[in-house]
C-alpha cells in the first residue's frame, strides 16, 4: 500500500531539494485565506488539500483574480465534500504566467522491476488519458536501481519528450533531482502535473503527487509522521486501529477471511451467487482469538451488513484459534446481531470445529456451500 | 519428477531463530524435507532441533553444502539476506516475508538477473513437491503426489484449488506460490516453462488476480508455447478500480489495467478455460486427465 502526502507536503519536499514551487501558504479558515492572499497578491490558486484525484474538476480548484473572488473561492472549497472526503484545509497558491505545461513523473514499472521515467509536453491534463490515446507523447526511460539515473538518461528522456531546447537542461536536472527524493524517500511514484513553463522560460512545480511505499516507513520516520486522513471512513479507519486490510464496498454480505487471493475469491463468489460483498476483510496469516473477535466486531459494526461469512483455509492460521474468538465474539452478545455462516478447513479445523458453539453460527463444509447460505441469509434479513 | 525442488534439495533456513524460522523449520523437516543448516547472525555454533546455526549463509553453503535457501527474515532485513543468498550462488531461493520495500526488491531484481539463482516470493507461501520437499509455510497434509502442477500468486486460494484436487484424487507434481508483491522473482511463465518441460505434469492450474500483466503475458506464452493444458482462476471479479485488496500488487489501477476481464479473456483467447469458482478449475483439470 502507499502512503499520500498533500500536495503541500510534497511541495515542501521538493522546495527543500531545490525544485522551484510557487509561493505559498496553508490556511483552514476563510480569513486565513484571506491573510494568504494579502501576502502573495493575484492571481492567486486555492486549491484543496484531500487525497482525491482530479480535485480540479470537481471544484476543489479555483483561481481568484481579487478580494471577492478569493474569499468566495475559500468559502466554497472550505469545508465542501469533495469525493468523500471533508475540506478542511487549501494550499493558498501565486498563479503562474505560463507558456507551456509539461508532465513530468518516476514510477515503478512492474512489469520490468525497474523505475521508470516520464516526460510529456502534453502536460496539464489528464495523462492517463494521454496514455491511452497517444502513448507516443509520453517518453520512458526505465532507470537501473543499482546506479540511479544517470544525467545523460535525464538529458535522453527530456530530448525525446520534446522539450524546447533553452529549458531541456532545466527539465533534465529538475528529472535528475526528482529520482534522488523517488530514491531517498523510498516513494512508489512521484508526479508534477503540470511542470509549468513560465514566461521567463523557468520551470515551475505547479502540482505535486508523493505517494511513499507504506513498507518502507520504517525507515522514514519523518515521513510517516506525516500521514494525515489517510482513511475513507470511519470504517475503515478502525480497520487501520486492528492492523486489518479491509476494503469497505456497497453490499450487504459481510466478508471475512485469510488470505488476500482467498478473501477476493470469496468477494467473488458471493456476486457470482448473487449477492453483493459488503467489504474485503483479510485477517491475515496466523490470527489469533483476539483478532478473529476483532474482525466480527469490524463487520458487524457496518450498518450495511445483513449477513456475514468466515471462510478461514489454515496453513499458519489455525482452526482452533479462529473457533475460539468466533465464540468470544458471540457470546458476548444477548442476541447475534447478524446471521453468521461458519466454513474451517486446513491446519487445526477438526479441532475447530469442536469448539465453535454451532448454536450461534450456521456452519458449512464448502466454500461454495458457505457463501450461497451467506448470500440467503442477507435476502432474508433485507427482504 | 518435479519442478524446482525435490529430495535432493539441501536447505539453509535464513532466520532460524526467529518465531517464525522456528516454528517452519520444524514443519518442513516434518514433511520430510531436507533442511541441513540455520543461519542467523550473531548466533552461529548454536543449534535449533539439531540443526546447525551459522553466522552467515556462505558458512552453511560450505560446511553442509546447502544449494537452497527458506527467507523468514523481518521484512527490513529480507532484502539483504536476499542478496546474501544470491551472492551464494545457491540454485534457489524461496522468501516466504511479507512487506519488503519495493525499492529494495528493484535492486534485489537487478541483482537476480546477473546470477543462474531461481528465487521465488517474496511475500509468498513457498514451493512444495509433495513426498518429497516442502520450502516455505504450506499447509503439507492437503497435498499429494500426483500429475498437476500448480502456480498461484496466493496462498490460501492455492490450498483451496488444492483441496478441491486432493478430495478427487488428483495429486501434484509441485505447486508454487510466487508471491502476491509487485516485484517478485519468479512470473508465471517461468513456472509454466518449468511444468512444460516436466514430462510428469500432464495438466497445471494457474490462479491469478488482478493488477500487473503478469496473467496476461502467461496467456500469450501458454498459446505459443506450451502442450500441457492449463486451467485458470483469476481473483478479484469484483474489486473497484483504485483499491487495493490485502495484496500489494493486487490493484486495478484507475486507468482500467489490470482488471480480472482482462486477464480472464486474454486466458481464454489462449484456450484456457477459467472457473468461476475453485472448484471449476478441479472440474476442468478433471476432464483433461
Amino acid at each position: 500500500m502507499v502512503m499520500k502526502l498533500h500536495e503541500y507536503q510534497a511541495k515542501d519536499i521538493f522546495a527543500e531539494a531545490g525544485i522551484p514551487v510557487p509561493e505559498s501558504r496553508l490556511a483552514s479558515s476563510v480569513e486565513e485565506v484571506m491573510e494568504a492572499v494579502e501576502e502573495i497578491g493575484y492571481p492567486a490558486a486555492i486549491k484543496a488539500q484531500v487525497h482525491v484525484g482530479g480535485r480540479g474538476k470537481a471544484g476543489g480548484i479555483k483561481i481568484a483574480m481579487d478580494e471577492d473572488e478569493a474569499r468566495q473561492a475559500a468559502e466554497d472549497i472550505l469545508g465542501m465534500d469533495l469525493k468523500g472526503y471533508t475540506v478542511d484545509r487549501v494550499l493558498v497558491e501565486a498563479g503562474v504566467d505560463f507558456e507551456n505545461e509539461l508532465y513530468v513523473g518516476i514510477t515503478m514499472d512492474r512489469s520490468e522491476g525497474k523505475p521508470v521515467a516520464m516526460v510529456s509536453t502534453e502536460g496539464g491534463v489528464n495523462i492517463e488519458e494521454v496514455a491511452e490515446e497517444t502513448p507516443e507523447a509520453i517518453a520512458r526511460e526505465h532507470i537501473d536501481p543499482a546506479f540511479g539515473l544517470h544525467p545523460y538518461q535525464a538529458r535522453k528522456v527530456v530530448f525525446e519528450a520534446g522539450i524546447p531546447r533553452d529549458v531541456a537542461f532545466d527539465v533534465a536536472s529538475f528529472l535528475t533531482t526528482l529520482y534522488d527524493l523517488y530514491e531517498s524517500n523510498d516513494a512508489s511514484d512521484i508526479e508534477i502535473n503540470p511542470v509549468m513553463i513560465t514566461s521567463d522560460r523557468d520551470i515551475v512545480a505547479a502540482d505535486a503527487v508523493m505517494n511513499i511505499d507504506d513498507d518502507a516507513l520504517f525507515r522514514h520516520d519523518d515521513l510517516a509522521a506525516m500521514e494525515e486522513d489517510a482513511y475513507e471512513n470511519d470504517l475503515e479507519a478502525k480497520a487501520g486501529e486492528y492492523g486489518f486490510d479491509y476494503v469497505r464496498l456497497s453490499g450487504n454480505v459481510g466478508i471475512i477471511g485469510n488470505g488476500a487471493g482467498l478473501v477476493m475469491t470469496t468477494l467473488d463468489l458471493v456476486d457470482y451467487f448473487g449477492g453483493e460483498p459488503a467489504n474485503f476483510l483479510d485477517i491475515g496469516g496466523g490470527a489469533k482469538a483476539e483478532r478473529v473477535a476483532n474482525a466480527l466486531d469490524m463487520v458487524f459494526s457496518d450498518e450495511n451488513v445483513d449477513s456475514v461469512v468466515f471462510n478461514i483455509f489454515g496453513g499458519i492460521t489455525r482452526g482452533d484459534e479462529v473457533a475460539k474468538g468466533i465464540n468470544e465474539a458471540l457470546e458476548s452478545f444477548d442476541e447475534i446481531p447478524k446471521p453468521v455462516v461458519v466454513r474451517l478447513a486446513g491446519t487445526n479445523a477438526e479441532e475447530g470445529m469442536e469448539i465453535l458453539n454451532t448454536d450461534l453460527v450456521q456452519v458449512e463444509g464448502t466454500l461454495e456451500d458457505a457463501v450461497q447460505r451467506a448470500v440467503k441469509n442477507a435476502q432474508e434479513v433485507s427482504q | 519428477m518435479s519442478i524446482f525442488v525435490d529430495d535432493d534439495t539441501r536447505v539453509v533456513v535464513q532466520g532460524i531463530t526467529g518465531g517464525e524460522g522456528k516454528f517452519h523449520t520444524r514443519q518442513m523437516i516434518e514433511y520430510g524435507t531436507n533442511v541441513v543448516a540455520g543461519t542467523s547472525p550473531g548466533k552461529g555454533g548454536q543449534d535449533v532441533d539439531g540443526i546447525p546455526v551459522y553466522d552467515t549463509v556462505e558458512e552453511a553453503v560450505d560446511e553442509e553444502d546447502a544449494n537452497a535457501s527458506v527467507v523468514f527474515v523481518p521484512p527490513a532485513f529480507a532484502g539483504d539476506a536476499i542478496f546474501e543468498a544470491l551472492d551464494t550462488d545457491l540454485d534457489l531461493v524461496v522468501a516466504i516475508t511479507e512487506g519488503v520495500p519495493t525499492q529494495d526488491m528493484a535492486k534485489v531484481n537487478k541483482r537476480l538477473s546477473e546470477t543462474d539463482t531461481r528465487l521465488i516470493g517474496p511475500n509468498c507461501p513457498g514451493i512444495i513437491t509433495p513426498g518429497e520437499a516442502k520450502l516455505g509455510i504450506l499447509p503439507g497434509n492437503i497435498f499429494e503426489e500426483g500429475n498437476v502442477g500448480l502456480v498461484s500468486r496466493s496462498g490460501t486460494l492455492t490450498y483451496q484449488v488444492v483441496s478441491n484436487l486432493t478430495e478427487r484424487g488428483i495429486g501434484q507434481t509441485t505447486a508454487i506460490g510466487i508471491g502476491g508483491d509487485p516485484i517478485i522473482g519468479t512470473s508465471f511463465v517461468d513456472a509454466l516453462e518449468a511444468f512444460e518441460n516436466d514430462p510428469d505434469t500432464h495438466a497445471v492450474v494457474m490462479c491469478g488476480e488482478i493488477g500487473g500483466e503478469d496473467e496476461e503475458q502467461a496467456a500469450k506464452y501458454i498459446a505459443e508455447n506450451m502442450d500441457t493444458p492449463v486451467a485458470g482462476f483469476i481473483a478479484g471479479r469484483t474489486a473497484p478500480p483504485g483499491k487495493r485488496m490485502g495484496h500489494a500488487g493486487a490493484i486495478v489501477s484507475g486507468s482500467g489495467t489490470g482488471t480480472a476481464e482482462s486477464k480472464i479473456s486474454a486466458l481464454n483467447d489462449a484456450g484456457v478455460p477459467v472457473g468461476d469458482t475453485p472448484n471449476e478449475v478441479a472440474d476442468h483439470i478433471e476432464d483433461f486427465l
